[in-house]
């Protein structure tokens, strides 16, 4: 008896069932308020479907050996583009949100594997490249805003006729068509059956590819790559393949996000997008090293609900708005925790 | 000639930088007054946080992100000598001294969090810096008044918990600048500031000389053979840390009594990208940072800083674009200098790499 308890705690990990237990915790006292748990958990599975692509993309990144995709960013601002040339034609519904992906997946394609040529050279330190990249991109991407030639009256500033707004809004085009399609009510929780369709489509996929050759070749490669150079494998090509498939998965996860979202948020907004989602797939159980499509979605579940049940019930008790706070706290004591786990070794 | 040459490709970063400058200058068409006047000033805030940055990069741990944390110790002080009403340059003086523990606190525990990421030292002070600024809102936007009783008007406003947003730092705005200023046309120059940064400057030259700055410099030269020699690089590194993170606290109280009020909640955030950024435009690396890049870094990031609105605003006609230009470059130049950083590295890894192959093969 004990021995299996122990084998169920090691399965679970620390993090895990700490997340877990707070989580039941404060749904619980939710129960005891006059919070409506079901619009609680509604919402949580609307927060799922919007983060859960982009913690999906740090599969790859970690199964090639690139570690925690950090420049996730890069990704995002593929899907910006996207989401803004079909704002820019006033292409609405379904053939709006297809021709956003359209355009910000070729994108995601070519800038992840620039970006994926740079990463190859700086191996060891993929992160911290990855994350100032990230960084830069997002900052010489707001110059790029402001001179950009798009001429839609409802997306640039009303005074002096150019640049792009700091906020739109997709009311008009695209908003909500994943969220609000077969959308049905169950034991008063609204689900959201296109978003969710979405994000089982994309894992499906994703969970697919690394049942491939190439899927099974990556994970050698990211395992130990001196056995994968011995098989005759080409580290470089499929680091880049891990990191361009992350890329578009970030630009198809904005796209996705942004619809649920109603809205596309530009210049400094994009910064920080990446760190939820490396929070989440680590409290998922992943490590730098190794990552499964089901630790990313157990991840998101977890991260996402704590989220949206943690605001409003601290609220009841605490005045304040406290969600931010433990998005900050959780997401970066997870990621420590992560990176001082495994020493790696002794490597410099 | 070949001096000449030499000399330019080894400062080829800051001499970029400095045409940038100079470019800026002209098309922004500022006011020399001005423009020397907001230079000095802003030279006598930042030297000193920059400076606090060359002590881990000497030891080999890369660039301290972690000195976050150092000015959060700053801004605790801060808050508790405006609460104890301290004035002038004896509350300065205490602020500092009270900062202190605080900051070998958190300089110990973020060495030790570091000891446990090796190789990934400036990621993980990152992400610790992250992490830091959310415990210190949790108590300083929660607990205080809450928790923690504590009804000091000027700091907090009754109906709501946490701090106020901006805390008044009158008692002590300006009591070191004060002291002693020339007047050069419109421009102030706070002697005394310049004089402690002069001070640390000397102490820094002179630490290295010790046996405990060597013992440092061999660290960051190669881990294994400063451990095989007999030096705790563990301890070493920890108290590397330490100092850079108790400079960096005393560095954020001389930036806040020039700026004379306190952003509570985010006055530290942006800390440790510019300090890093002005090093790195002084042709710093990650291995390699001296006093003077430290200096020049820091005079020719605050020209570019002073400079980019009004030059974006004569270029492209929008002031918002040189703003933005100058973020870009803060984090532009960082991640190209940690890129050639890892791309020079991993060369060198991989030939000790094979070397490791021969020896136990």
């Amino acid at each position: 008896m004990k021995d299996q308890l122990g084998k169920v705690y090691r399965a679970i990990g620390l993090p895990r069932l700490i997340i877990s237990l707070f989580l039941l915790a404060l749904i619980f006292v939710a129960l005891g308020t006059e919070l409506s748990v079901a619009d609680l958990l509604s919402d949580s599975l609307v927060r799922v479907g919007m983060n859960g692509i982009f913690v999906l993309a740090m599969v790859p990144s970690i199964q090639a050996g690139v570690g925690l995709n950090f420049g996730l960013p890069v990704g995002v601002i593929c899907g910006i583009v996207g989401t803004l040339i079909a704002m820019e034609l006033s292409l609405i519904g379904f053939g709006g949100f297809f021709v956003a992906l359209g355009l910000a997946i070729p994108l995601a394609i070519i800038s992840g594997y620039l970006y994926s040529l740079l990463l190859n050279r700086v191996v060891g330190q993929e992160m911290m490249v990855g994350t100032y990249v990230g960084f830069s991109v997002v900052a010489g991407m707001c110059i790029f805003w402001l001179l950009a030639p798009f001429k839609n009256p409802a997306m640039i500033w009303a005074i002096g006729g150019s640049g792009l707004r700091v906020t739109l809004t997709l009311a008009d085009n695209f908003a909500g068509v994943l969220n609000s399609s077969l959308a049905f009510k169950f034991l008063g929780l609204n689900i959201p059956t296109g978003l969710l369709l979405m994000l089982g489509l994309v894992s499906f996929l994703l969970w697919l590819f690394f049942r491939s050759k190439p899927g099974v070749a990556m994970e050698v490669v990211g395992r130990n790559p001196r056995f994968a150079i011995a098989s005759g494998l080409q580290l470089n090509t499929y680091r880049s393949l891990g990191v361009v498939l992350s890329t578009v998965l970030g630009a198809v996860g904005y796209v996705v996000y942004a619809q649920s979202f109603g809205f596309v948020q530009l210049y400094m907004a994009p910064l920080m997008m990446a760190f939820p989602a490396v929070a989440a797939v680590l409290i998922g159980g992943a490590s730098t090293k190794e990552a499964t499509v089901l630790q990313a979605l157990i991840g998101v579940v977890l991260f996402q609900t704590l989220l949206t049940v943690a605001m409003p019930v601290t609220n009841q008790l605490i005045q304040g708005n406290i969600s931010e706070i433990a998005r900050v706290i959780v997401s970066n004591g997870m990621i420590l925790y992560a990176l001082t786990r495994t020493t790696g070794g002794e490597q410099a | 000639m070949n001096q000449v040459k030499r000399m330019i490709t080894k400062n080829a970063v800051p001499l970029l930088f400095a045409i940038v400058c100079l470019l800026g200058i002209y098309f922004a068409k500022m006011p020399t007054q001005f423009l020397i006047m907001e230079v000095a000033k802003r030279l006598a805030r930042n030297s000193f946080l920059v400076l606090s940055l060359i002590i881990p990069v000497v030891a080999g741990m890369g660039l301290n992100f972690g000195i976050v944390l150092g000015a959060l110790a700053g801004q605790i002080a801060l808050i508790l000598s405006t609460h104890w009403e301290w004035a002038g340059l004896g509350g300065l003086g205490l602020t500092a001294l009270l900062a202190t523990p605080l900051a070998i606190l958190f300089g110990y525990l973020a060495g030790l969090t570091l000891n446990k990421a090796k190789g990934r030292e400036m990621i993980t002070g990152m992400v610790l810096g992250f992490f830091a600024n959310g415990l210190y809102q949790f108590v300083f936007l929660f607990l205080v008044g809450t928790v923690i009783p504590f009804n000091n008007p000027r700091l907090r406003i009754s109906t709501s918990p946490g701090l106020r947003n901006t805390i008044d730092l009158k008692l002590i705005k300006g009591s070191l600048d004060g002291i002693w200023q020339i007047q050069y046309g419109f421009t102030k120059l706070p002697m005394v500031t310049f004089g402690v940064i002069a001070l640390l400057s000397v102490c820094l030259w002179f630490f290295f000389r010790t046996k405990l700055g060597q013992d440092f410099r061999a660290i960051g030269q190669d881990r294994h053979i400063a451990g095989v020699a007999g030096i705790d690089t563990n301890r070493n590194r920890v108290l590397a840390i330490i100092m850079s993170t108790v400079l960096a606290a005393w560095g954020q109280i001389i930036f806040l009594q020039n700026i004379g009020t306190l952003n509570t909640y985010n006055s530290h955030e942006q800390v440790g990208t510019f300090a890093i950024a002005a090093l790195l435009i002084g042709g710093a690396t990650v291995t390699r940072a001296t006093i003077t890049q430290a200096l020049t870094g820091t005079l020719l990031f605050h020209v570019l800083f002073v400079v980019s609105p009004m030059a974006g605003q004569a270029i492209f006609g929008s002031a918002q674009i040189g703003e933005y230009f100058r973020v870009f470059v803060a984090y532009g130049i960082i991640a190209i200098s940690l890129a050639l950083h890892a791309w020079q590295s991993k060369s060198l890894a991989k030939s000790s790499l094979e070397e490791d192959f021969s020896v136990s093969g």
